[in-house]
């Protein structure tokens, strides 16, 4: 039940230099990928991109076999309304559960905005949110 | 010998060296040398003294093309090998009747340390000709009696089928000629049951590859160390303990020096390898730099034989100074191969920063072990320049590359980078 929201992020090494994202952003292009969402975590000279895409076993193979170093991260997807107060009710839900946030981040598309989460108890998270009327984006609308 | 008192040993050394000294008088060369250097060989009264001694390069014994060195007359010499020459011209090593003795007996002593005797059969795999490899063992293995067969190199499957048909216990090649006897065994099918002892020589090799070579042989692998100006094969060797080498301290006069500077260095630094034999006769030398990078190795080895050196690290010429302090590519590459989470790929920049060296080192991430989260790489940086920095004393920034993101060399590796300027 919980783990049909568990949605593969996938996560990719990046040197910190310039056309490195072109690069990344220019291969799932070409292999016809769409990127729902995505964000760079940043450290000492490299990075790490982080996307959700509409087929992420594809974007795995096509990323490995350019050289990419990536890999797969389970996050989830939290519908969140968007006024004010959206973000606060789903952290909140987390904070109340002592659930922990690794990371975070948002888009806002045709459907509204979502709030992706890494957590370090993601089955928990899940019952958490779901248990208290939040709604979870569905891991199959990425395959 | 091998036991010999430090005391004993010490006044053995002093009275040899004395002797070297007068042998190299015989030689233009050294007459010149000395001269210049303002020292006879009367004013060294204590091995202290070798220090007032001038260095020999490799340079002057080419320049002394074909025999401009030997200190014996041609009807004394009763062999000559070469160096390879890529690098200028061959150097020619001459060897009187008591020199192919001593040769011999360096070998039979590091054969008899690991444990052969009468009772091996000894295949000698390597080149036999000018290589001093080939003969050089050939002889000490005679010497303590064992059952030599003098296969040189090629043909592998006969090599292979010689190991299995004659029973051979003991094999003698370069470690990489070792890894492809062993890779075409395996498509034949063979075990190679008989071969007990593996010893290897002539280039560098890893500790890696001694687990490999070890588990596809099937051998005890020993490492050999040599040059043909210092005879050959059988300057040092491991003991089963395989812990540092063995140096024949009663025929070979060991320093460390700092290569820059040529300064003395203290025991367990790392630095060149300077050796003056002290039993040559066709060819003596003193103070020979051999531009092999080592230390003299701290405390007593539990085979009771007499102080050791570390396994080759390197080239000297190779050498950085970092902020007033020796570092070589080697101990980088060293540190990197311990760590599966990178690569062994490298590359060093040596910038200067407000007058301050500063040493960055790019790595390649290995394939394997990405986590996908961030604070994992940080960790594996932070881990990294840790190791770098117990090894070399020497803080470095370490970036993180893609993998296969570093050139690749055929040949010599070019990876180190110096972008200081002149100051």
């Amino acid at each position: 039940m919980e783990k049909s929201y568990i949605v593969k992020q996938i996560s990719i090494f990046s040197e910190n230099r310039p056309g490195r994202l072109a690069a990344i952003a220019g291969a799932l292009r070409d292999a016809g990928i769409n990127i729902f969402a995505f964000s760079i975590a940043e450290a000492d000279g490299f990075g790490v991109v982080r996307a959700l895409v509409d087929r992420p076993d594809d974007a795995h193979r096509t990323l490995t076999d350019l050289g990419f170093r990536v890999s797969f991260t389970d996050v989830i997807g939290v519908k969140m309304r968007d006024e004010p107060g959206g973000l606060s009710d789903i952290a909140s839900i987390l904070g109340d559960a002592g659930i922990n946030i690794e990371y975070a981040y948002a888009y806002s598309g045709r459907d509204g905005a979502v709030l992706i989460l890494r957590v370090d108890q993601v089955e928990d998270a899940i019952r958490q949110i779901l248990g208290r009327g939040g709604e979870l984006l569905e891991a199959s609308l990425s395959r | 010998m091998e036991t010999i008192r430090p005391d004993e040993l010490a006044d053995l050394q002093l009275k040899r060296l004395k002797w070297s000294l007068h042998q190299a008088q015989k030689v233009g060369l050294y007459q010149r040398k000395l001269k210049e250097a303002g020292v006879s060989p009367d004013d060294i009264r204590t091995l202290d003294d070798v220090e007032k001694l001038p260095f020999t390069y490799k340079k002057e014994l080419q320049a002394g093309y074909p025999f401009g060195l030997f200190a014996t007359p041609l009807k004394e010499i009763v062999r000559i090998h070469t160096t390879s020459g890529t690098t200028g011209k061959p150097t020619v090593v001459g060897y009187t009747r008591k020199d192919l003795e001593n040769w011999s007996e360096l070998i039979a002593r590091n054969m008899t340390m690991i444990g052969l005797g009468e009772d091996d059969v000894f295949q000698n795999a390597v080149n036999y000709g000018l290589f001093t490899g080939g003969l050089g063992f050939h002889y000490g293995a005679e010497r303590i009696g064992m059952t030599v067969i003098p296969s040189a190199t090629g043909n592998t499957r006969r090599q292979i089928e010689m190991i299995e048909d004659f029973g051979v216990t003991a094999i003698h090649c370069t470690p990489s000629y070792a890894l492809h006897i062993a890779e075409v065994a395996e498509s034949m099918g063979k075990t190679l049951d008989s071969l007990k002892t593996g010893i290897f020589g002539a280039e560098p090799w890893s500790e890696s590859m001694r687990t490999e070579l070890e588990r596809r042989l099937g051998v005890k692998a020993y490492d050999s160390y040599g040059l043909s100006e210092m005879y050959g094969p059988g300057v040092a060797f491991e003991c089963p303990e395989r812990d540092g080498l063995h140096i024949w301290h009663d025929c070979y006069l060991v320093e460390i020096i700092d290569p820059e500077t040529g300064e003395k260095l203290a025991p367990g630094e790392r630095g060149e390898l300077v050796i003056t034999p002290l039993v040559k006769e066709a060819l003596p030398l003193v103070r020979y730099r051999t531009g092999d990078v080592t230390r003299l190795m701290d405390g007593e080895c539990a085979c009771g034989r007499g102080p050791k050196i570390e396994r080759i690290t390197g080239r000297s010429d190779d050498m950085l100074v970092i902020r007033g302090i020796n570092v070589f590519p080697s101990q980088i590459e060293h540190v990197l191969r311990a760590l599966p989470e990178v690569g062994e790929q490298f590359i060093v920049y040596i910038d200067r920063v407000k007058h301050l060296d500063e040493m960055t080192i790019e790595v390649e991430m290995s394939r394997a072990g990405f986590s996908g989260e961030l604070q994992d790489l940080a960790r594996m940086q932070k881990k990294i320049t840790g190791e770098l920095h117990n090894t070399l004393g020497l803080r470095t920034a370490v970036k993180l590359v893609e993998p296969e993101s570093l050139p690749r060399f055929e040949g010599k590796a070019k990876r180190v980078i110096d972008r200081r300027g002149a100051i």
